[in-house]
């Protein structure tokens, strides 16, 4: 990754993939609630209905089925297609479009109709905004074959996710995080892509395998951090996007490394933290010194108290325990 | 001679050939069953036996660059638009030569080539889509209209609401055309609302609502004429509401009989819409052996395209996982 460029937030980072794009593909139209002169209820689309107009940053009264239902239809008809659902919480009022129609257009067409739509939302907990706001089924859309599923973590990532997926031919989950939205990270002026099913090896190391996506990103370095201080050298991997996703760079880490954690902000029952251990088992079964253990969300709705909420996702120190304690198992019986 | 026979003459002309595509949609619809019933097609099928007027009464007036989107009963829909019936069959029995190479079938079959964007399996699902293809037609500025079939059953769903609200306030190139056969599945449209009026509702969306007799295929087209134009001048869109009805049950295994009386449907078949046509045809002074000629036609049409449809190739079983993205 460029260590060249500004310090700029995950918001601006995604205005700005939008800006290039929408100036290099004149067809690229963006529709959603509050993104025109608002600028989106995270400054997501800031500044680009001044350069932009009506017609292509095109606001809609609240109607999620409608609106990604329209933002689909157009993307078959020819027009390369942004929907904003704000919350991706707000995506189950679309839902039929995005798995029924989306997903499925190019299979039940035998690849005549795409769907180049780029579906947008952002999940996870923030400040105790409860159930209703706060959810993180990313990996419902993963399960959904014709759909391409990308979760960034930074600003960097973001951005140039954003760009590789309004390049993509179908439809592409843009998964942000709403608690991202505020954080900075350095970003290159010169353009640049990344593409799908590329992991980042975030940072290097021997003992085990640390797998996170999202703002667990970010909980699972501190983590590794303080595990250096303890003498464990943790390797953290963000897939970057889930569908595709990078199997060879995540299994060579864990063949490497003999051990795999996996941080997720999902519940963990049938999770993409359940998938990861899954290939962990299929791929590097020989390799695995301990049993993979998946650190996430408590299967619970999200509570409102900011004490229920901590206890809830995981957290650095809860990150830091487990793998410690999983450091400790005897490693005796797999080497027998 | 006067400009009334010039007029009558001019309708004739076009009335047999809306009259020769009615019977391809009807012929193609019992081809269909019979298949169906002899167990050579997979699947589900929803035959459109009875609303033909509506599919040819509204195409007529299309352009071959023009979009359809349709719904789970839209064979007749893809006739209309133009997709060749051998193709229509074929994907109904799951061929490569079908339209979407046997990967759809009825409810899922797309022509792009023809400007037929699907039938779908999704009650209500396709009125946002065919908003989004009429956003698309506008801002291409290429003069598309895009026309929007449906049944009553899906004016009751939220689909319909969002779609026609953002259609109208987006001032869209879209014709909304409602095909109200009174029955969803089995739940007769009075049970399901207090208001029956479809075309009334466009006043709820600050729309043209038109309602029209949906078994008489030139009142159809004139209504559809008048709302193609309005969308193609960039006047926004039109909700029309075409009263007509399903002869068959809901799908091919529904009787069709125990939610409705037989009367009903005999006195519905009094007023066919193909039988009309060739009745009025032939009042206006087409000869019997015309008209003969003209079914014949229609009947090796879809011979033609069974024997199309029949010799088709299966899809290679290695192929399941194409075009997935």
């Amino acid at each position: 990754m460029s260590e060249q460029g500004r310090v700029i937030t995950y918001a601006d980072a995604g205005v700005e993939a939008l800006r290039e794009e929408m100036r290099r593909d004149d067809s690229i139209v963006y529709i959603g609630q509050g993104i025109g002169p608002r600028g989106g209820n995270f400054c997501q689309t800031k500044g680009l209905w001044k350069e932009f107009g009506d017609d292509r940053l095109r606001d809609t009264g609240i109607c999620e089925l409608g609106a990604t239902g329209a933002a689909i239809g157009a993307a078959m008809a020819g027009t390369r297609t942004v929907v904003d659902e704000v919350f991706l919480d707000f995506a189950l009022e679309a839902i039929t479009q995005i798995v029924q129609q989306a997903a499925n257009i190019s299979y039940m067409s035998n690849g005549k109709i795409k769907a180049p739509v780029v579906i947008r939302g952002a999940m996870g907990s923030v400040r105790s905004a409860g159930a209703h706001h706060s959810h993180t089924f990313y990996n419902w859309f993963a399960n959904t074959p014709g759909l391409k599923v990308v979760l960034p973590a930074t600003p960097y990532d973001l951005k140039g996710l954003f760009k590789s997926a309004l390049r993509e031919p179908g439809p592409v989950v843009l998964v942000e995080h709403k608690s991202l939205y505020n954080t900075k990270g350095i970003v290159p002026e010169d353009e640049y892509l990344v593409p799908l099913g590329d992991a980042h090896i975030v940072r290097e190391g021997r003992d085990l395998t640390v797998i996170a996506m999202s703002r667990m990103v970010d909980l699972a370095t501190k983590a590794a951090a303080a595990l250096e201080e303890e003498g464990v050298s943790a390797e953290v991997i963000d897939p970057r996007s889930i569908v595709p996703l990078d199997r060879l760079k995540i299994t060579n880490s864990i063949k490497k490394t003999g051990r795999l954690v996996v941080i997720d902000e999902s519940p963990s029952y049938c999770s993409f933290a359940g998938e990861l251990l899954a290939i962990a088992v299929e791929d590097c079964f020989d390799e695995l010194k301990v049993p993979p253990i998946r650190i996430c969300s408590l299967g619970v709705p999200n509570p409102f108290s900011p004490i229920l909420e901590n206890q809830m996702i995981p957290s650095v120190g809860r990150i830091f325990s487990e793998i410690q304690t999983m450091m400790k198992t005897n490693t005796s019986r797999r080497m027998s | 001679m006067t400009e009334r026979v010039l007029d009558e003459q001019l309708d004739q002309k076009l009335l047999l050939n809306y009259y020769k595509k009615m019977l391809e949609l009807r012929l193609f619809e019992l081809k269909v069953q019979e298949l169906y019933r002899n167990a050579r097609l997979p699947g589900f099928v929803h035959l459109y036996v009875g609303e033909e007027a509506v599919a040819v009464g509204v195409c007529s007036n299309l352009e071959p660059a023009d979009l359809v989107f349709s719904t789970h009963r839209g064979h007749g829909h893809a006739l209309a638009k133009g997709v060749p019936a051998g193709v229509v069959l074929a994907e109904l029995w799951g061929k490569t030569t079908g339209s979407s190479g046997g990967r759809g079938g009825s409810m899922h079959m797309y022509a792009p080539e023809y400007g037929f964007m699907g039938t779908n399996g999704i009650v209500g699902a396709p009125i946002p889509l065919a908003t989004g293809g009429a956003l698309s037609a506008k801002l291409r500025k290429k003069g598309q209209v895009v026309v929007s079939f449906f049944g009553e059953g899906a004016v009751n769903s939220g689909s319909f609401h969002e779609a026609v609200n953002l259609g109208s306030v987006w001032n869209l190139p879209v014709v909304y055309v409602c095909e109200n056969n009174l029955y969803a599945t089995e739940m007769a449209f009075k049970r399901a609302t207090k208001n029956t009026s479809v075309a009334s509702r466009a006043a709820a969306y600050g729309m043209t609502g038109v309602e029209v007799d949906g078994q008489d295929v030139m009142a159809v087209h004139a209504a559809a004429k008048a709302a193609i134009l309005r969308a193609r001048e960039d006047n926004g869109p039109t909700l029309i509401e075409c009263k007509t009805y399903r002869y068959v049950g809901h799908h091919e295994g529904d009787p069709g009989t125990d939610y409705r009386t037989r009367d009903e449907v005999q006195q519905w078949k009094q007023n066919d819409p193909v039988k009309r046509a060739r009745k009025l045809l032939s009042e206006l002074g087409e000869s019997d052996s015309k008209l003969a000629a003209a079914d014949l036609e229609i009947e090796q049409l879809i011979d033609q395209a069974v024997d199309f449809a029949d010799k088709g190739v299966e899809p290679s079983a290695d192929s399941v996982a194409e075009h997935v993205f």
